[in-house]
């Protein structure tokens, strides 16, 4: 099923890098927008960005552990 | 022996007793243990002499690892002076080597899959193995600038105004900083071959 708007659809790559981003600047409201609808529609990119959290938290972890 | 509560006070043996949480913090950032030690043993000293001025409102590790922050920041400015790190001409290489993991139309080479629970993850001491060991596989530049974010918890502007670079620089760095360690965390922890 394709319903690809050019205006709105972003590929893996960008999705990653808006990703990465969001951990470092709030995104604009397009950004976010074009972010979650290629999130509803990739399961690879949910995994990535559920992985940045996942190294966010271990990070802080290991600096923090006793 | 009674177990009341007592306000938090910054007393030589309670500030010697972070020492070690204060030297693996230092080494995350610094990856050098003479100037990981230097910084560790100016915050004590620090706060040994400043003692009066810790109010108790935060935790005591809370206050020293603000003025390590300092130490560090100055620790980071006296090594970037003695040996400057690859000047920030490696752009292109890393978008390279960021879009060495994309394909041409922009999907995934490899798409990420599922790291499970990090709770999990967490009980192994074998997975804090190898994300020691993944982390001290960055390149030194990108390192110290996503250590600047992950660790000291900076906000972009402040490492961007510290190191010199723009902000989109920053933002490709920790890109390719966070890509890097899961390339290497999917291969060296969940066993994938990607």
């Amino acid at each position: 099923m394709v319903w690809k708007n050019k205006l709105m659809m972003i590929n893996c790559k960008e999705t990653a890098e808006l990703l990465s981003q969001e951990q470092d600047r709030p995104l604009t409201a397009g950004e976010t927008l074009r972010l979650r609808l290629h999130l509803l529609l990739c399961r690879g990119c949910r995994s990535f960005s559920r992985q940045l959290g996942f190294m966010r938290a271990a990070l802080r972890r290991y600096r923090d552990r006793d | 022996m009674s177990a009341a509560p007592s306000p938090p006070t910054a007393s030589p043996a309670a500030i010697g007793r972070e020492r070690d949480y204060l030297l693996r913090y230092a080494m995350l950032q610094l990856r050098d243990p003479v100037r990981a030690e230097d910084a560790v043993q100016e915050t004590l000293l620090a706060a040994v002499e400043g003692a009066a001025r810790f109010s108790g409102k935060s935790s005591l590790r809370t206050w020293l690892t603000g003025i390590l922050k300092h130490k560090i920041i100055d620790q980071l400015r006296r090594a970037g002076r003695e040996q400057p790190l690859a000047a920030p001409g490696d752009d292109r290489s890393e978008t390279e080597i960021i879009d060495g993991l994309f394909a041409e139309d922009g999907h995934w080479r490899t798409a990420p899959g599922d790291w499970g629970n990090p709770d999990i993850a967490f009980e192994n001491s074998r997975f804090w193995a190898a994300l020691e060991m993944c982390t001290q596989r960055l390149p030194p530049r990108t390192a110290q600038v996503f250590m600047m974010r992950e660790i000291m918890e900076m906000p972009t502007e402040e490492i961007c105004q510290e190191l010199n670079i723009t902000a989109t620089n920053c933002w490709v760095m920790l890109h390719r900083a966070r890509l890097t360690l899961r390339e290497c965390l999917d291969l060296q922890w969940f066993g994938r071959t990607s």
